[in-house]
């Protein structure tokens, strides 16, 4: 039967059958790794157009927000980029600080850039990994997992979950790091430089992997600034823009790396980027380390900002201290004064740049919260990359443009 | 010389007069308000002359302040000049019942969505849009959800009044 008559369409007098054929990739399909539909017009192989569908996953978080005080928000922030949970996490705890007008102890920036970095790490591996199966090469990603798993153990160590991870508090942490938490630490970065370099071996000179991913997916720089592409994959393209350095947060002028680029902005540049951003992030984790083990005595003891009108109290002092007692009425009650006025902060993601914009009214929760979500921003861009490309290729596209549903549809 | 947010403000009231107005400073950021009909002109003025270069369109959401009559519903645009590292805020009022902006589609490719973003959940109209329709909720809805007159819970609840968020 003829596509037309399947399709009940009534085609005008001596037009022909239609060329092309339509495929729906998704919204559940397992090469496209999340929520993702994509209805694609296909000419034998090459795509001619795609139309995405998103929203599948959404689940109203600026709405919300609306009705939560600052920190019963930091939960829905984890919910955003979930391979890097803690970076939603840290921004909106920083976001909230600048607004409030807290200031951090050095030692709490540095234990925040530590697991800010392991976060990063852990989502370019996840997407690094997956470009990795997506081009027929399944060994790399189960390896590295157990490396994820490593990371995912001093999460568990510091705030006692893995995935969604609801790290911090405003000012600071809940509790200081054990020692079991610093000697994963150090296990992991004893560790994980051989694997990395093992993954790099496997990968970046690879003919297969190469041929698969070299020129497919390309952007220009131009293209790109206009699409708002940014963090990994705008620096794919050959634009050093990095919010840790243009905008440094939470101490990252004291830490001494570089910002790795590209040129072509295709899979493969995405993808060598996204390694040495893992290098770096290493040597970061590293330099912070030896920064947190400078500080002895009653210093290493800091965990926190003194700021008991926003930081809850541990709870054993909420028991037999009057003080606490009061603090925590008034933090769980909303007595706690909240200033008027609007704020934007921005940090570095694991995908680019993670933004919070914030307009308060003197209540107790957001009078409006809006998420500047990367991915959201740049999958826009993605007909452009794929049209007149090989369906396989697109798939391969659409994994190192590490699109994350969670954060994509909000 | 570095691009500073006096210089930034002179140029444009320079330029447009009246058309914009209560500049501010927020954390850093200098916020000011544009008239509707001229977002488009500030935006590519924005954009070309070349000691500015705003060129770069960070973000775009909506809000809605139903109290302020006649300016109930707002677009708020964040640019950035990458080169000179300077943020800048543009906001622009619109009325609930014609809520009209022109499309920053033509300017910024990444305008696209993010209108679409404030179309779905604001019902912000944007003039010239090339695709206007929702984005994240259903085609069927029939109403925008983040104006402030749909409420997240059921208002019939008494235990969970506005007294308790601060706002009575």
């Amino acid at each position: 039967m003829l596509a037309h008559q399947q399709h009940h369409i009534t085609l005008p007098e001596g037009s022909i059958e239609k060329q092309t054929t339509t495929l729906n990739v998704g919204p559940t399909h397992p090469a496209t790794h999340g929520v993702f539909q994509n209805i694609m017009e296909l000419d034998g192989e090459r795509i001619v157009s795609t139309e995405q569908t998103v929203g599948y996953i959404h689940r109203a978080f600026e709405k919300l927000a609306e009705r939560r005080p600052l920190y019963q928000i930091t939960p829905i922030t984890d919910r955003l980029n979930y391979c890097s949970s803690p970076i939603n996490n840290m921004g909106w705890h920083l976001t909230c600080e600048k607004f409030l007008g807290v200031q951090t102890p050095k030692r709490v920036d540095y234990l925040r850039v530590i697991i800010m970095e392991l976060a990063r790490i852990s989502d370019h591996l996840i997407c690094n990994s997956i470009v990795g199966v997506d081009t027929g090469a399944y060994t790399g990603f189960l390896y590295v997992m157990q490396y994820r798993e490593l990371i995912y153990e001093i999460y568990e160590e510091v705030c006692g979950s893995r995935l969604t991870t609801n790290i911090g508090r405003i000012g600071g942490f809940e509790r200081n790091f054990t020692n079991t938490a610093f000697e994963k630490l150090e296990k992991f970065l004893k560790e994980y430089p051989k694997v990395l370099k093992e993954f790099e071996n496997l990968f970046a000179r690879n003919r297969i992997f190469m041929e698969r991913t070299i020129g497919g997916g390309a952007i220009s720089a131009t293209r790109a600034l206009n699409y708002g592409f940014t963090g990994p994959n705008l620096r794919a393209a050959g634009v050093d823009y990095d919010v840790r350095v243009h905008q440094p947060y939470s101490s990252y002028q004291d830490f001494d790396f570089t910002i790795p680029v590209g040129k072509t902005g295709d899979n493969y540049d995405r993808f060598l980027v996204r390694n040495q951003e893992m290098w770096q992030s290493l040597s970061i984790i590293e330099q912070a380390y030896k920064k947190v083990q400078e500080f002895k005595g009653t210093d290493a003891e800091i965990f926190h900002a003194d700021v008991p009108e926003y930081y809850l109290p541990k709870k054993e002092d909420v028991y037999t201290k009057m003080e606490s007692l009061i603090w925590h009425f008034k933090i769980v009650m909303g007595e706690v004064e909240m200033p008027k006025g609007e704020i934007y902060h921005a940090v570095e993601g694991g995908n680019g740049e993670l933004g919070f914009y914030l307009i308060s009214d003197g209540g107790r929760t957001p009078f409006r919260l809006h998420f500047r979500r990367p991915c959201f921003i740049y999958y826009q861009a993605y007909p452009e990359l794929i049209t007149g490309g090989m369906l396989s290729d697109a798939i391969v596209t659409m994994s190192s443009l590490n699109l994350i549903a969670g954060e994509l549809d909000a | 010389m570095a691009l500073t947010n006096q210089y930034i403000q002179e140029k444009l009231q320079e330029k447009f007069g009246d058309a914009v107005s209560n500049f501010e400073q927020s954390y850093d950021i200098l916020s000011f308000e544009v008239i509707a009909a001229n977002n488009l002109k500030v935006l590519q003025f924005l954009y070309d002359e070349p000691s500015l270069q705003f060129q770069f369109l960070t973000d775009l959401c909506g809000v809605n302040f139903p109290d302020d009559t006649g300016r109930e519903i707002g677009v708020v645009y964040h640019l950035h000049n990458l080169t000179e590292n300077m943020r800048l805020r543009l906001k622009v009022f619109v009325p609930v019942a014609t809520p009209d902006v022109f499309t920053a589609c033509n300017l910024f490719s990444s305008a696209n969505w993010m209108e679409r973003e404030t179309y779905d959940f604001y019902g912000v109209n944007f003039v010239g849009h090339p695709n206007l329709k929702r984005i994240l909720n259903v085609d069927e809805m029939d109403y925008f959800p983040l104006r402030k007159e749909y409420p997240l819970e059921d208002q019939t609840r008494i235990d969970k009044d506005d007294e308790m968020f601060g706002r009575g």
